[in-house]
């Protein structure tokens, strides 16, 4: 049997990953947009996944440089994005 | 065995990303949410660190060290005025370290499974062009959206003649050389085309105004989403498609609904111009019309003395850091017997939401923060409307004058409150360039003065 292309099944997984994207944004609360925008930001730094990679399996050390810089700005993304979401969503949930 | 586990693992941790993002959906379960966000990214990261073809620690454990105290620590000093600034200086970073990631992949294959060099497929080579361009227009982007908030350039548009030409040329020039790329693998055309979009990234976002920033920070945003997932492609990896699919449909979506509280079409604003002092200098010098100013004394009368106050803020009350003497005024109202409630339109602040951050800051209870479309009709029953930092989204020209520039925008209906305060610091118009005609409505007091300073002055009448 013909194998699919990884390319296929990366598109498949992507388009639907968008629709699910679309509806739980759409339920967001208006209010909570900007923690919306933070948490996506700390996130969309999951792209340490291949910094990582880099800078862990590569040879030449100019890849792993390449591999430190992402791994470095990532994790600025990643901690200083859930941080300071944290610090937005306490604002919204003190007792008064 | 292992991969299938790690792919199982990967799984985990979107499902926990989705979950993140549904938690939002209310402020109690959006604390639940982060926590599984941060857990989706602990598993994320541990099972990549976890997989045998990484084979040495040191780059990893330093980036990671440096990187987290430095993003720990600004994330705890930023002050919440200053978060648009900070949401676009992280944007330009996810930007940057995709190029950096693509640039790795094209130098060594081998390190992430997807060939040798001189031998990567062409699918997977389209994907790097992709990832690198995007990021790169990304990041700088970003850069110029950051100085642009941070007052390190004017947020007037930048505009030469022929930029669209420009822009185009450039467009075209990148998907060329990305089929180029694609063909021949050659570094230097990697290079290139990381080169031409960092151009792009300045010139799409220069001619950008300052009144379209919201709209500038939610694109970077699905941006950021895009070079993700344009990154997954590149290295087959779903976690990251799944995960940039998401972002991007979030920033995609904050920037339709920030279009719409505009009234604008998204193409009408990445073509820039929109915002700043030319709009204004163009309609040439006006006659003054009458209008009524009013005292601190006067406001503190007029509110002590109603039922109920729509207090409509602004970016205005932003920069004055007047959130929390205006929550202080609230509070003796209320203590007064006074209705107070918050009405919050789409597009106030330099990003979404960024008011209700703001206000939240301050101790404003959640439930008395109000969304357009949740207040608009209150209008009519309420006794003053007291309007501080906000201008354009109270314009009702936007609702009568088919010529103005503003025409269509959704706007707050304050014009039908009982009386209109306007806390402004002088008669200039709002960033749109466009006079306001509620200025001189026979209901409107001007209250003319800093927004902090003028709260503060409120309270001691109050007191009185």
């Amino acid at each position: 049997m013909e194998m699919i292309s990884p390319f296929i099944l990366g598109l498949t997984v992507f388009i639907l990953a968008i629709f699910v994207g679309y509806y739980v944004v759409w339920k967001v609360t208006p209010a909570l947009h900007s923690p919306l925008m933070s948490v996506t930001n700390a996130i969309s730094s999951v792209i340490i996944v291949g910094a990582v990679l880099a800078a862990g399996s590569a040879q030449d050390t100019l890849t792993q440089l390449f591999g430190f810089g992402a791994v470095m700005m990532a994790s600025i993304n990643i901690f200083g994005g859930f941080v300071v979401t944290r610090r937005m969503l306490e604002m919204f949930n003190k007792k008064k | 065995m292992i991969a299938n586990f790690s792919a199982l693992a990967y799984l985990a941790s979107s499902v926990c990303f989705i979950l993140a993002l549904q938690g939002l959906s209310s402020a109690k379960t959006s604390q639940r949410g982060l926590s599984l966000g941060i857990l989706g990214m602990s598993i994320a990261i541990g099972t990549t660190l976890a997989s045998p073809i990484v084979a040495s620690y040191g780059w990893i454990i330093s980036g990671i060290i440096v990187g987290g105290i430095i993003g720990t620590l600004i994330a705890k000093k930023i002050q919440m005025t200053a978060l648009p600034q900070l949401v676009a200086a992280f944007h330009s970073l996810v930007g940057l370290s995709a190029v950096c990631v693509a640039a790795a992949a094209l130098l060594e294959p081998e390190a992430f499974n997807i060939g040798s060099v001189g031998f990567i497929a062409a699918g997977s080579l389209v994907e790097m062009g992709f990832g690198v361009a995007i990021g790169a227009i990304t990041f700088t982007g970003s850069v110029v959206a950051f100085a642009k908030l941070q007052g390190l350039v004017s947020g007037n548009p930048l505009i030469f003649k022929g930029q669209h030409k420009v822009n185009a040329a450039l467009g075209l020039g990148l998907v060329v050389m990305l089929l180029l790329f694609a063909a021949s693998e050659s570094h230097n055309l990697f290079w290139a085309i990381a080169f031409v979009s960092f151009l792009l990234g300045f010139l799409l976002i220069l001619p950008i105004g300052g009144a379209d920033m919201p709209v500038v920070i939610s694109m970077l945003n699905s941006y950021s989403g895009w070079a993700a997932a344009g990154i997954g492609f590149t290295l087959g990896n779903s976690l990251l498609i799944i995960t940039g699919a998401l972002v991007g449909a979030s920033g995609a979506i904050l920037s339709y609904i920030m279009c719409k509280g505009m009234n604008r079409s998204i193409l009408n604003i990445i073509l820039g111009g929109f915002g700043g002092e030319q709009a204004a200098a163009s309609q040439g010098p006006k006659e003054q019309r009458p209008y009524k100013a009013g005292s601190s004394e006067d406001a503190g009368f007029i509110m002590k003395n109603a039922k109920s106050v729509v207090i409509v803020p602004g970016y205005g009350m932003a920069v004055a850091q007047a959130q929390h003497a205006l929550r202080e005024m609230a509070d003796i109202l209320q203590q007064e017997g006074v209705e107070v409630r918050y009405a919050i339109h789409p597009v106030a602040g330099r990003m979404p939401g960024h008011m209700n951050v703001l206000l939240a800051e301050a101790n404003v209870p959640y439930e008395s923060v109000l969304e357009l479309e949740e207040i608009n009709r209150d209008f009519a029953q309420t006794d003053v409307a007291f309007v501080i930092g906000a201008n354009d989204v109270t314009n009702p020209s936007a609702k009568t004058d088919p010529t103005s520039p503003i025409y269509g925008m959704p706007v707050l209906d304050v014009e039908k409150a009982k009386t209109v305060l306007f806390v402004k610091r002088s008669m200039s118009p709002g960033y749109a360039g466009v006079d306001n005609e509620l200025f001189y409505k026979d209901n409107t007091l001007m209250l003319f003065g800093d927004a902090k300073k003028m709260c503060e002055e409120i309270i001691k009448t109050l007191e009185e």
